[in-house]
């Protein structure tokens, strides 16, 4: 193992060149979307090769959620901040999007009122709450959709990093977090739909929700934001600064004593992190077609931490392994034996934690370096 | 009544308010070659002294060793000048006018006092050599750490360091798998690389071999003299191996200064510290 000179030249030029398992994973990220979108649009149903729609926006739900698991393991398995409320940034940056997709509506919905959502006409509301404005223009909903989540991370992270509340503690009010935000959710008076979140989105840009090419279309998109939200976050934990955030995750004080202000690195590395978590629920709400508040539960916080265990902590690309896996084992599940997924998640969790500390990437990885 | 002295003194026109006065100069008579000043520091934890009007003068270039009991305040004095301990009274002045009290943890770092803890703390998912570049000195902000990368004289100064710590051979091994020994040089070797005027070191040859020890004694001596290094040390073949001058603490205060002979027959230091021996 030697170093190379050109490595400290160009940080930029490195992860490509030592990253086989994170080329593999952006190759067949590459190679999924030309085939679902070919095998879905060109071949003719009937076809055997012929990919249905539903498993497009299936797989495309899968390809939202392994990019919530990368922002979780920047955080967790790279800074030591273990969030158990990463799915809060999730949920706000799918209501962002939802909140545009329902001013799409326009006069489409059940009450054919032009200026309001339907469920505001239920509650009789008269116009509009000032937080809507904006959110009839998408650019404006995706500037909200990072905006959003960042911000809260900031005032969040700000508050609990500068009090150096770490470990358990830490975990604790994330998990207060976005409970809280799920009771708020909840009410009416919030303005968001309350306990039917917001739904019956008919199009996007222009584009019917309905349509295999929207479908398909979104799918690309999640398969396009996953891939760059991977060499973002190689890139960030590669450089200097990843150096940093693992040196803090290892010998916090030890840092503190070289001279980096720690929190201002984890301020940094958990804004970015939400900042990712709200884009991938931002894919996540067109391609299901609805944002409720049960994505602030604090359960799906929990689960996507066993996804990243499971896959491989520490990796980024054992993340996406594991969203994709789990979630493709719950679809099954959940379809086969409703009552026993919860018991199997806890059961993958606890088993992960005990045999495979590395995850599943860690076996791989050692069956592939004894070859 | 006291309400009304306690006004009364609040607007008492012949003296400033302590916000507004100048900051006071600290100038110690006859001595301003001093790299540390700490004067009359007091550190109560729920009402124990940790630290009892404690005063300690290291000079430029000196090589101190500091000798105490457990409980004897060598572990909060090193807090206290790294800022991880605010005192409740008392002074800390690095070199002739950088207030301590005032400064963060890493800002203290920064400026040149560089800390080795007790237990061998070292990046263990690093490598040696990023051990050393990452506690290299250079802009720690967000931003630059981000873009950051080593020009040629900074891989330079890195090489150095290996060689004076010993681990060239191991730069590209992490530093979890090194020896308790390597680590201990390797926790030396991040604080050199900051420049630090001022080297704290806790405990170094804990549970060193000989061999071991030797080295180390070795590689302290040699720092000295550039730079001022203090080492709180229980060994005491060790301290007699490298000490010019030693402080023996006791309870919160400075109990006896002065060479090793002069330690070793001072009555009180006996009775007190070495009294078993």
């Amino acid at each position: 193992m030697n170093i190379d000179n050109r490595t400290h030249r160009n940080p930029l030029f490195v992860p490509f060149a030592q990253d086989r398992w994170g080329n593999s994973l952006l190759l067949l990220l590459l190679v999924a979307s030309v085939a679902v979108a070919v095998c879905n649009l060109v071949v003719p149903e009937g076809s055997p090769l012929h990919v249905p729609t539903y498993v497009v926006t299936l797989v495309g739900k899968y390809l939202a959620f392994a990019l919530l698991a990368l922002s979780v393991d920047l955080i967790w398995g790279y800074a030591g901040i273990l969030s158990l409320g990463h799915g809060a940034f999730f949920a706000l940056g799918g209501y962002a999007m939802g909140m545009y997709l329902m001013r799409q509506i326009g006069d489409r919905g059940v009450y054919g009122n032009p200026e309001l959502p339907d469920f505001m006409v239920f509650l009789n509301w008269q116009e509009l709450p000032w937080y809507w404005y904006g959110f009839d223009q998408f650019w404006f909903a995706a500037l909200m959709v990072l905006l959003a989540p960042g911000l809260l991370a900031y005032v969040f992270g700000w508050l609990a990093f500068r009090s150096r509340v770490t470990g358990v503690y830490l975990s604790i009010i994330t998990q207060a977090l976005t409970y809280a935000l799920l009771l708020a959710f909840f009410r009416n008076e919030m303005g968001f739909g309350g306990n039917n979140g917001l739904t019956d989105f008919k199009d996007i840009l222009g584009f019917s929700l309905q349509d295999d090419g929207t479908r398909v279309t979104l799918f690309v998109l999640s398969a396009f934001a996953l891939a760059l939200g991977y060499i973002i976050c190689r890139w960030v934990t590669r450089s200097k600064f990843g150096r940093v955030l693992v040196a803090v995750r290892d010998a916090e004080n030890r840092t503190r004593f070289v001279g980096y202000r720690v929190e201002s690195y984890k301020l940094a590395v958990f804004v970015l992190s939400a900042c990712i978590a709200g884009i991938a629920g931002a894919l996540y709400v067109p391609q299901v077609g609805i944002i409720n508040p049960g994505e602030f539960s604090p359960l799906n916080s929990i689960e996507l931490v066993i996804w990243v265990a499971v896959g491989g902590r520490g990796t980024l690309y054992g993340a996406v392994v594991g969203a994709l896996l789990v979630n493709y084992l719950k679809t099954w599940f959940t379809g086969a034996f409703p009552e026993v997924w919860l018991f199997f998640l806890g059961a993958l969790f606890v088993l992960a934690t005990m045999f495979l500390p590395k995850g599943i990437v860690g076996i791989l990885q050692r069956k592939w370096s004894k070859n | 009544m006291s309400a009304l002295d306690g006004l009364r003194s609040a607007f008492q026109r012949d003296r400033v308010w302590e916000f507004l006065a100048p900051e006071r100069e600290v100038l110690v008579e006859g001595r301003n070659n001093l790299i540390l000043y700490v004067e009359d520091v007091t550190v109560s934890f729920d009402g124990f002294k940790a630290l009892n009007a404690l005063n300690l003068y290291i000079d430029r270039g000196e090589l101190r060793c500091i000798i105490g009991a457990n409980g004897a305040g060598k572990s909060t004095m090193m807090d206290v000048i790294t800022g991880k301990t605010r005192p409740d009274q008392g002074l800390v002045y690095f070199g002739q006018n950088i207030n301590l009290l005032k400064l963060s943890e890493p800002e203290i770092a920064s400026c040149g006092v560089g800390r080795k803890f007790q237990k061998p703390t070292v990046f263990e998912f690093h490598t040696v050599f990023h051990n050393l570049e990452l506690a290299m000195r250079g802009n720690k902000r967000v931003l630059p750490t981000l873009f950051a990368s080593l020009n040629s004289a900074q891989q330079d100064r890195i090489q150095d360091v290996l060689e004076i710590i010993g681990l060239s051979e191991l730069r590209d091994a992490m530093a979890g798998s090194l020896s308790h020994g390597q680590k201990q040089w390797l926790e030396i070797g991040v604080l050199l690389i900051q420049d630090p005027q001022l080297l704290l070191v806790d405990e170094p040859v804990a549970g060193m071999t000989p061999q071991e020890t030797e080295r180390t004694a070795e590689l302290l001596t040699s720092l000295a003299g550039e730079r001022s290094v203090v080492v709180v040390e229980h060994d005491m073949e060790f301290i007699r191996s490298i000490a010019k001058t030693v402080t023996v603490l006791h309870q919160g205060s400075v109990l006896a200064e002065g060479s090793m002979n002069q330690i070793q027959e001072n009555p009180q230091v006996r009775e007190v510290y070495l009294g078993g021996d």
